[in-house]
């Protein structure tokens, strides 16, 4: 896998091509030994990227999660497929009421190639 | 010049206090200093045990210390005052700190009462009182076995409820008085009390007196004054409560003999700018111990300061309900009144565990008080009925038994009730505050809880705040319609039906024709559904596979650790030898645990997620199509084996039940529905437990519909009988897709039945009489559905692009996720155990 170096300290990893990613949902890559869940969220025109464990039961599961938004601010969310807790892809915040957080993740698309900074 | 106000003790009424003055002290005229004792910000006493059940101290907080410093409080912890110099009008705090006061708010309320028996000193002996007491108690009850409470009153029963939460073996309560909850049941009450509570594991001494606690360091046994002796290694003390009065005696405020600084009915004390309120005052000659007078008496004293309406502390309604270890209890009015005071109507039903008792005035017109044990339903009426001197109908008992027989609407005895009966008495709001914000657009008990504060004290008002907006809503002619979500304002069936007229075949294509926003996990897979039952294209294509919940996508069931489970159709349970070895072949081949479901098919579990076209290709190409057990879909249509070997049977109930199934497959609904036929009255098929059922008779078959297990299980019930084969799947058309058309999303048969307006009546008139003129439509739209289907794992098997899709990593399609563990369990497999 090549790394290219951004500026400041994040390191951009090549994840996958664009294609990849279903539109408006998510898939898991695997990068440097993390898995990365990595939304399309194509109605915005945005790209997510998070952790793909779920924190409330441990699953590796979130990229397989329906996303959405929520409230009139429009939060960008996706919910886990075990039990709906849903997680903002903006923050990481948990926003079904559990003090959960989740790691979020920059994410860059050149050339049809989908880059995760980390 | 701004004046000072120092508040002593930060409990919850201390924080309620500040909470008050701060929203009416828009002036800005007071600066407020406050002084705690605990190291935390006053939180939620009252639902201490929750804390033992999982609730955390910031659950429990009323208000995290940036709330005081974001509102211009000062606030110390740890530094409870030790002296008032009321000359100087001045506080010192234990660590030294002088502050001038202006005026001085008392809110030291009370510590627990610990009578003086010999060993109360001993380890393993605790009072149950702060968040630190119960740290206390949870880390000694890993070491321990058998525990008591000394106190059969509210306190000692929520210590036990503790005690019982922490695990013990055995926990004891130990009451002096011949009564559990002398202060608010009666002895028929407590005796019914009693025996709920003994069913759920509690042991209790009546008459009781503790002589001394044992043990060398550690307590070891309780000795008690009828020479008994009970080994126990952990006792909580919780015999009551003493007011924390111990600055105003050195302040040479004035006391009560058994302790409380005296107050006023403006709750000042001896000196006029020092005022006491909550579980230290003593007002009225009495301690109030519980929290809804307590917060009346700060919203008193801060009227006062403010110079807003000024109201004085009335004798405060000791009204109690609350939940003791799931046991409803709850006292109203004046519980013990007697005859020849009063009339008493009692209702006992011991095998429920049930007491009612209500005090009737003589003349039969007002409701005095009562007690209700085992069913508080009715307590928020009947306390309306005592505070508002209601005039009670001709059969009282009606008022605690509730209506029996006839029908009647719930929730609309509300408003009958005059609009300034109290509802929440924690936050004295009244009925016509509530319905006030409801009309000014306030209409979700959210909005309600925000603007007025009702409901979030002790939470029991809540059912009744409910009723109140609903029943508002309906006066003003207000439909309440179930909308889809935040992003469609529109019914499950209006949304149903304009998708059907605009022809949208996608879920963007409805957003964006019927919607707002970018969608959510509730609307996606109910516009999903929709389609599927409209059109019944192929759920993963054109975009519509990220809208499908979870189980849909993966055409799976996701299974604990992520791997998915596979179960092939099997239609009537019939299968034929070669296909059982190919199921055992492929369950080999990739690792997985089988069983036999309660469908009369083959469970197999433990797929990763890229085995599944694998699999499916397997079993496919022997003949076998997806069962659709991840769908809101046909699931199964089980059979008994029927006239063709039973000696019983009437019909050939397996292929009527593989006709069926097959007619079936596939078919969205908004909700799973299940099937079964059974060849005699017998019913060996347990027909009459499924969304529809079929059980032959002599003559034909008999139709059932809207059966379910399940949470609630319900009987299906008779739609048609002794009809043939060609009607019943006629009927069972209509029936079907009315039920797709109308039913909210996730709404089985039974619960659909039992909202549908005219039951079971208007069901037959529908689908036997067609009375709506819609049953030749239901046909052609059912045969359209029919002759649409495919099986979708086949369609996956042989299309690469949706192939793709199956795999745990994008970027690395054969790597398998590293996290799925397996432990083995009977020579077979199972999901390595998750984090609760």
């Amino acid at each position: 896998m090549s790394n290219i170096l951004a500026e400041d300290t994040l390191v951009w990893h090549l994840a996958c091509s664009e294609a990849d990613i279903p539109e408006n949902g998510g898939a898991c890559a695997l990068i440097e030994g993390e898995q990365i869940a990595i939304y399309n969220f194509k109605r915005r025109g945005e790209w997510f990227a998070t952790q793909n464990l779920c924190p409330h039961r441990q699953q590796m599961a979130l990229s397989r999660g329906m996303i959405g938004s929520a409230g009139e601010e429009q939060e960008p969310k996706v919910a886990c497929p075990f039990h709906k807790k849903t997680f903002s892809l903006k923050s990481g915040a948990c926003l079904s009421g559990d003090d959960y957080q989740i790691q979020t993740y920059p994410v860059k698309v050149e050339n049809g190639m989908v880059y995760i900074g980390i | 010049m701004k004046k000072k106000i120092v508040v002593v003790g930060n409990g919850m009424v201390g924080y309620k206090f500040c909470e008050k003055l701060i929203t009416k002290d828009t002036a800005q005229e007071f600066d407020l200093v406050v002084f705690g004792e605990e190291i935390r910000p006053a939180y939620d006493r009252v639902h201490l045990s929750a804390y033992f059940a999982g609730k955390t101290v910031e659950d429990l907080t009323m208000a995290p210390a940036s709330w005081y410093a974001e509102n211009g409080i000062t606030l110390h912890l740890s530094d409870p005052i030790v002296d008032i110099d009321r000359d100087a009008k001045t506080v010192r705090s234990h660590h030294g700190l002088v502050e001038m006061y202006d005026y001085l708010v008392l809110a030291t309320g009370s510590a627990a009462f610990v009578p003086p028996i010999p060993g109360v000193e001993k380890d393993g002996v605790f009072v149950y009182r702060t968040i630190e007491d119960l740290d206390m108690m949870q880390n000694h009850a890993k070491k321990a076995k058998k525990g008591a409470v000394i106190g059969g009153g509210l306190l000692g029963l929520e210590a036990a409820k503790a005690l019982l939460d922490l695990g013990l073996e055995e926990t004891h309560v130990i009451e002096f008085a011949p009564r559990l909850m002398p202060r608010q049941v009666d002895d028929a009450g407590s005796k019914m009390l009693q025996s709920k509570l003994e069913e759920l594991g509690l042991k209790i001494h009546l008459n009781r007196n503790t002589q001394e606690i044992r043990g060398n360091g550690a307590i070891s046994s309780m000795l008690f004054a009828d020479g008994l002796e009970l080994e126990v290694d952990m006792l909580v003390i919780s015999a009551g409560i003493k007011p924390r009065d111990e600055v105003a005696r050195i302040a040479g405020l004035e006391v009560g003999v058994r302790g409380g600084v005296i107050v006023n009915d403006y709750l000042q004390t001896s000196d006029p700018n020092i005022y006491a309120i909550g579980e230290c005052a003593l007002a009225h000659h009495m301690i109030y111990g519980l929290v809804a007078p307590g917060y009346e008496m700060a919203d008193v004293v801060v009227n006062q300061l403010v110079k807003d309406k000024e109201k004085s502390f009335k004798p405060f309604d000791m009204s109690t309900k609350l939940k003791l270890i799931g046991v409803d209890v709850a006292s109203f009015g004046d519980a013990f009144i007697q005859e020849p005071n009063c009339q008493t109507i009692v209702y006992e039903n011991s095998a429920k565990g049930i007491y009612k008792r209500i005090n009737v005035s003589n003349d039969g017109k007002y409701l005095l008080g009562g007690i209700l044990i085992g069913d508080a339903e009715q307590y928020n009426m009947l306390l309306q009925n005592v505070k508002n001197q209601t005039i009670l109908p001709p059969d009282p008992e009606d008022l605690m038994l509730g209506a029996r027989g006839g029908k009647e609407e719930s929730g609309a005895g509300v408003m009958a009730l005059p609009d300034d009966a109290l509802i929440c008495s924690c936050e004295a709001i009244s009925k016509g505050q509530i319905c006030g914000e409801v009309l000014a657009g306030n209409n979700t008990l959210d909005a309600i809880k925000k603007c007025t504060k009702a409901g979030t004290g002790c939470g029991g008002c809540v059912p009744m705040v409910k009723d109140l907006i609903n029943e508002t809503m309906k006066s003003q002619g207000v439909y309440i319609r179930n909308i889809i979500c935040e992003h469609f304002d529109y019914t499950r069936q209006e949304l149903f039906d304009l998708v059907k007229i605009k022809g949208y075949k996608t879920y963007e294509e409805a957003l964006d024709g019927l919607g707002h926003g970018d969608g959510c996990e509730t609307c996606k897979p109910a516009v999903a559904s929709i389609l599927a039952s409209l059109w019944n294209e192929m759920i993963l294509v054109k975009g519509n596979d990220t809208i499908q919940d979870s189980n849909d996508r993966y055409l799976a069931n996701i299974q604990k650790n992520g791997t998915y489970s596979v179960v092939p159709r099997i239609p009537g349970g019939e299968i034929t030898p070669d296909k059982l070895i190919v199921i055992g072949q492929v369950a080999l081949k990739y690792g997985l645990y089988t069983k036999i479901t309660g469908g009369q098919r083959i469970d197999l579990f433990g797929a990763h997620v890229s085995d599944l076209p694998a699999i499916w290709e397997e079993l496919v190409n022997a003949g076998f199509e997806s069962g659709h057990a991840y769908g809101k879909a046909l699931r199964t249509v089980k059979s008994c084996v029927g006239s063709t070997w039973c000696r019983f049977g009437l019909h050939d109930s397996v292929s009527f039940a593989i006709e069926i199934e097959e007619r079936y497959r596939g078919l969205r609904a908004p909700h799973k529905f299940k099937s079964a036929v059974s060849g005699c009255t017998r019913e060996c098929a347990e027909a009459q437990s499924k969304d529809f059922g079929i059980i032959a008779t002599e003559k034909g078959w008999n139709l059932y519909v809207c059966g379910n297990g399940g949470v609630k299980p319900q009987h299906a019930l008779l739609l048609a009988s002794d009809i043939d084969s060609e009607t019943c799947i006629k009927y069972i058309d209509r029936f079907l897709m009315f039920y797709i058309k109308t039913a909210e999303p996730l709404t089985r048969t039974a619960t659909w039945l039992n909202k549908l307006e005219g039951g079971m009546d208007y069901l037959k008139a529908v689908v036997i009489d067609d009375v709506l003129g819609l049953n030749k439509q239901f046909e052609d739209e059912m045969n359209m559905l029919v002759e649409a289907y495919r099986c979708e794992w086949k369609e996956v098997v042989t299309n690469p692009e949706l192939r793709k899709r199956f795999t745990h990593f994008v970027n690395a399609p054969h790597v398998k996720d590293p996290n799925v563990k397996f432990e083995p369990m009977r020579d077979q497999i199972k999901a390595a155990e998750w984090v609760k």
